[in-house]
């Protein structure tokens, strides 16, 4: 299968484009390394846990040549709006700078409101769920601002808070707060009452009931609600940057736009793109050793 | 390693009285009355079973006994002094394991010590109720990995942990297979004869409750009372097939109105 790829790719990347050398060089080297593992590695267990990729590192071989083909080669696709791949690769090398900086703080004003939004969401759902005086007061709260999208307070917080790096904080903590405070409740709601029976004929106190029983009862709940909650933080992160932080690859997304650099414009969404499901999987990997117990009770 | 638990420990079952308990639940603003004027006593050291037909308020009673919910009327006294709360002393196995998931089978066993911070004093005493147990080898094992008969020792370890005065069974073997089912009986017999806590059983299973009690309190249907006291002195290990065992079987049969099933 690699060998058929390996063929593929020269074949239809070799072209007479002065900057297109270095990409095809590229193409080239992986596809003969892959080709490589493929016939010397079948005995070694990496390459073989590599074998499982193998058809989608051949669709994407697919696609990078047809869409070398359609810009590059071709010209089907009008230009500055849809550049070869090459140029994306070039911005990425040319313009490292600013997309760090912009990954920098972009990364920096999600981990702070997120954070802040799944602890206060977190501390509030257990709150409600545990204690009806908190129930009473917080749920009507909730169920009226709640299911307002944290982007329409944008104009507000932009001149309540004193910088836009504050405001976009509030909006991401409020765009992250809301489902994690909702699940979390719903989970410690949820929490089984025998659970309870048990802790309580074997002497525990209420500070053990929330600790030791509600709360980790309540985990799997929580987990959903920091996975929608890390989705809206997304955004309402791109939304604060695009409409007031000067800085982020949001901002940069912009930016490249108004210059009619389009090429920049797919570089910083490809890097965003790496970047949210980056944090995914870290999300995924938190919960799998958090939540390993599930493993057997649930369809993992 | 019994012993030790045992010595070191000294259980002694503590005793509880029932004065004119009734209850009542509450049902879309009706009352409905669940027991019934029921009065008894309970012996140090002793086991006693409660029988009747299901849903007739037994379990009502155990969690009034557990401290878990208070009578509507009437009162009860462990050692002379009312029950009003849920106390590591009266510790309850229910019907349903009720392991918590997300821990594993040793620190299920260790929830009590940690309840009341005696974890780091008394470690090792988890390591002896699991051998109390037989589930030496599954310590790190999760609940989900385990059999139903498994499960239910592991809740049984919970308890003795403890070290109650007042060991509570609400049909603690009813959702095991039968062959389980009759080992775990054997088993609890030897557990409470190594202890001596005092042991209060609810079941429904006439032979259950003749196999390990030495009293039997037969209940009526809801709401309960007390409609029979049965006592079987037989020495253990009882056998079904003795013909006192069988001639108490029907007399208890008789109790609950099912002799002409027999």
């Amino acid at each position: 299968m690699v060998a058929a790829l390996t063929a593929f790719w020269p074949d239809k990347l070799e072209s007479d484009w002065a900057y297109t050398g270095g990409f095809a060089i590229a193409c080239g080297a992986l596809a003969l390394v892959l080709a490589l593992a493929a016939l010397v590695g079948v005995r070694f267990v990496a390459f073989q846990r590599l074998q499982r990729f193998f058809p989608w590192l051949f669709a994407l071989a697919v696609f990078l040549a047809a869409w070398e083909t359609v810009t590059a080669k071709l010209g089907l696709l009008p230009l500055p709006f849809f550049p070869p791949p090459q140029a994306i690769i070039e911005v990425v090398i040319d313009d490292w700078g600013r997309l760090a900086q912009g990954i920098f703080a972009s990364a920096r004003l999600l981990a702070t409101g997120y954070f802040l939004g799944a602890a206060v969401g977190f501390v509030t759902g257990v709150a409600i769920g545990w204690s009806r005086l908190a129930g009473y007061w917080i749920h009507p709260v909730l169920r009226f601002i709640g299911p307002l999208p944290a982007t329409a307070w944008l104009p507000l917080a932009f001149f309540v808070f004193p910088s836009s790096f504050s405001a976009s904080i509030f909006l991401i903590a409020l765009a992250t707060g809301f489902p994690v405070t909702v699940l979390t409740w719903s989970g410690v709601a949820c929490v089984k009452s025998a659970y309870y029976d048990i802790a309580r004929t074997l002497g525990a106190t209420q500070r053990f009931l929330v600790l030791k029983v509600a709360i980790p009862a309540a985990m799997p709940h929580v987990f959903v609600g920091l996975f929608m909650g890390l989705g809206n933080s997304f955004a309402v992160l791109v939304v604060a940057e695009m409409l007031g932080v000067k800085a982020g690859l949001g901002w940069y997304l912009q930016w490249a736009q108004g210059w009619a650099a389009y090429a920049n414009m797919y570089a910083a969404l490809l890097l965003m793109a790496f970047l949210c499901s980056g944090l995914i999987t870290l999300l995924f990997r938190l919960r799998d050793r958090l939540l390993s117990w599930q493993k057997g009770v649930v369809r993992w | 390693m019994v012993a030790a638990i045992a010595s070191d420990y000294a259980v002694r079952g503590s005793t509880l009285t029932l004065r004119e308990v009734s209850h009542s639940f509450d049902l879309e603003g009706q009352p409905l009355p669940v027991l019934d004027r029921i009065s008894m006593q309970v012996g140090r050291g002793e086991f006693v079973a409660l029988l009747g037909p299901s849903g007739c308020g037994k379990s009502t009673l155990l969690r009034l006994v557990a401290g878990l919910d208070t009578p509507t009327a009437g009162s009860l006294l462990t050692e002379g002094s009312e029950i009003e709360a849920p106390d590591p002393s009266r510790v309850v196995v229910f019907q349903d394991p009720t392991l918590y998931p997300w821990r594993t089978v040793w620190s299920n066993v260790a929830l009590g010590l940690e309840a009341r911070g005696l974890l780091r004093t008394h470690r090792g005493r988890i390591e002896d109720a699991l051998r109390l147990v037989g589930l030496t080898g599954f310590a790190h094992a999760y609940p989900h990995q385990l059999s139903g008969g498994m499960a239910q020792r592991a809740a049984l370890a919970r308890a003795l942990v403890n070290d109650p005065k007042l060991l509570i069974l609400d049909e603690p073997l009813g959702q095991l297979d039968s062959l389980t089912r009759i080992a775990m009986q054997a088993e609890l017999v030897s557990l409470w004869q190594r202890s001596n806590f005092t042991a209060l059983l609810v079941t429904h299973d006439v032979e259950e409750a003749l196999l390990l009690a030495g009293r039997i309190i037969v209940l009526s249907e809801r709401p309960a009372r007390i409609k029979a006291e049965v006592v079987n002195s037989q020495p253990y290990p009882r056998h079904r097939g003795d013909p006192h065992f069988v001639e108490l079987r029907r007399e208890v049969f008789e109790h609950l109105g099912l002799d002409e099933a027999w």
